[in-house]
């Protein structure tokens, strides 16, 4: 008894001491730029001197003045950013979630090669985002693009298609590339949940002849939902400050651009401090808020798991 | 009966290869492109005719795209070693130590692991610009930070847990000092779960591109993501595709190697990061 609690004792003490380091060095690259990005959102401050401004309260999110409405939240630009980011964090994360569940289960199946397939899973994950994107543009390039070429050699299409170029196929496309770089993603998180299932049950539905389709799902989607729901929120919140595939491959482009775009582009193509940061706020509450709801969800499972 | 399971096995095997064609596919055209050379690169036939390395040699002679690769080691190599450095030992302490603001403090790290990047750029441009890093390497290396040591101290943390007891206090009952359990017992025991976090916090650090577009503003300084988003040509819609796609290979080719030889750790890290973190 007297040994445990001597123990306890010198974890405790000296866990302090270990943990401070850490904590300096994440209030420092996290906690403070956050807060000064929040108190920039309600100044007028810009990049060429950061250390002369007027504070405006909340101007920057929306203000009445002559007759006109100002403020990131009545320009039509953030609004169509926030709609093109919330059309693609809902398709890219449906899409990948069921088409992660389906590759699991293929890859499932218990079959020569498995290896192989789950090492051909991680190329797309192991390749660069800049690069992925680079490579999809040059594929996807309306003159000389592989795709166009092989649609057009197949009779799909009579001319070429362009890709990228500035129509709602744009964000088709991106979406496309996302799912082809992140499915591989889910369908390994679902995978290692599929095989901690026990067998028994479906040894004992095969005996009974219950249809695979049944089966799946009335047993295995129950029992694989926690791993779902933690793919998907990681998914989602990924999603939603998408940044590098959108800026490599159509740039500032009003069809595709998202609110990590509008941001970056405000605060340091515009050199605007004070707008670019409150857009940068904007998003982060939103993303806050999906945050603290995956926090309230994850209570309950962690606590199922430390019992 | 036995005719059925034949005809099940072979429709997933063509599936199996379908899939993996997908996924393969972009790749390996990269590679094609990029051993094609002049009008050449135009053709979009799925197999190079007559292969050459002169896009290859481009990109390394038109541009400091070795100094764009050693930046990108320095800044990598610096941030694993800091990160891990920091998150074994507040590991050790959310692992094995029961402190009173362990799990808030625990809860908040997951909080800063989804931060979206953009959230905190204007408040560390003002840093990087107060402590003059601006086009610097180490406004890079400090700022990655951010996303590498939620991540390794969750991970770490969740293999410390793993730990036996035992081990822990017979040093203790010895009289070894914390220091001393940490960096001689535990250390060589965490060494696999290390090699796995340290693998992740170097590929996120190499494919990091928002902060490196926006705190470099010189080609000497630039990292690889940022080179290869930003190669130009003689005009904006002449863009040397074989000189990109040859960048691509090149830095693509060494990290596919590590994720396939390190594949079966690589996954239990990601999967132990996204279940447990």
């Amino acid at each position: 008894m007297s040994a445990r609690s001597a123990i306890d004792k010198a974890r405790a003490r000296s866990a302090w001491i270990f943990v401070t380091p850490m904590l300096i060095v994440l209030a420092l690259v996290a906690a403070w730029p956050l807060a000064r990005t929040i108190w920039f959102s309600m100044t007028n401050a810009t990049l060429v001197d950061l250390t002369t401004y007027d504070f405006i309260w909340f101007d920057n999110f929306i203000v009445h003045a002559e007759g006109r409405w100002y403020g990131i939240f009545t320009d039509p630009q953030w609004l169509r950013a926030l709609w093109n980011t919330l059309v693609f964090a809902a398709v890219s994360v449906s899409l990948e979630l069921v088409l992660g569940v389906i590759v699991a289960l293929i890859v499932n199946a218990a079959l020569p090669g498995r290896g192989l397939m789950r090492a051909a899973m991680l190329v797309p994950w192991a390749i660069p985002t800049v690069v992925s994107a680079k490579i999809w543009q040059w594929m996807l390039n309306d003159q000389f693009g592989v795709v166009n070429a092989m649609l057009q050699g197949a009779g799909f299409v009579d001319g070429p298609v362009a890709w990228l170029g500035g129509s709602s196929l744009a964000m088709v496309s991106i979406i496309m590339v996302d799912v082809w770089k992140t499915t591989p993603f889910v369908a390994l998180l679902v995978l290692a949940a599929l095989q901690t299932l026990p067998k028994e049950i479906y040894e004992a539905a095969r005996v009974d002849g219950i249809h695979p389709v049944k089966v799946f799902f009335k047993v295995t989607l129950p029992l694989i939902k926690p791993a779902l729901i933690v793919a998907v929120i990681f998914r989602l919140l990924d999603a939603m400050r998408m940044f590098d595939l959108v800026y490599v491959m159509t740039g500032s482009s009003e069809e595709t651009m998202t609110l990590s775009v509008f941001a970056r582009q405000a605060l340091v193509s515009f050199q605007d401090v004070g707008y670019g940061s409150a857009a940068s706020t904007g998003l982060f509450l939103i993303i806050a808020l999906i945050t603290v709801i995956y926090i309230m969800a994850l209570k309950p499972l962690g606590r199922e798991r430390a019992e | 009966m036995k005719g059925k399971t034949a005809l099940k096995t072979g429709g997933l095997i063509a599936l199996w290869i379908v899939v993996a064609l997908f996924l393969l596919f972009p790749f390996y055209y990269a590679v094609v492109s990029s051993l094609r050379d002049g009008s050449a690169i135009f053709e979009a036939s799925l197999w190079p005719a007559n292969p050459t390395f002169a896009n290859y040699e481009a990109v390394m002679t038109e541009q400091p795209f070795a100094r764009n690769i050693l930046n990108s080691l320095i800044v990598a190599f610096s941030v694993v070693v800091l990160s891990l450095g920091l998150a074994t030992f507040a590991s050790y302490a959310f692992g094995r130590a029961r402190f009173k603001g362990r799990r808030l403090l625990l809860y908040t790290i997951l909080g800063v692991s989804m931060f979206p990047q953009v959230a905190v750029l204007s408040g560390l441009f003002e840093i990087v610009r107060m402590f003059g890093l601006y086009n610097n390497l180490l406004s890079l290396i400090f700022s990655y930070m951010i996303f590498t040591l939620p991540f390794t101290v969750w991970v770490l943390t969740s293999f410390m847990r793993d730990l036996p007891v035992e081990i822990e206090e017979a040093a203790i009952m010895d009289g070894a000092s914390s220091w001393t359990i940490v960096t001689k017992v535990f250390l060589p025991l965490l060494a696999p779960a290390l090699v796995t976090t340290g693998l992740l916090a170097f590929i996120a650090a190499w494919n990091e591109f928002l902060f490196a577009l926006s705190f470099t503003l010189t080609n000497e300084q630039r990292t690889v993501p940022v080179a290869i988003a930003l190669i130009t040509g003689a005009s904006q819609y002449e863009l040397p595709w074989g000189n990109i796609m040859a960048a691509s290979v090149i830095v693509t080719v060494p990290l596919i190697v590590l994720v396939l030889f390190f594949q079966k750790k690589l996954v239990a890290g990601l999967t132990a990061g996204a279940v447990k973190g």
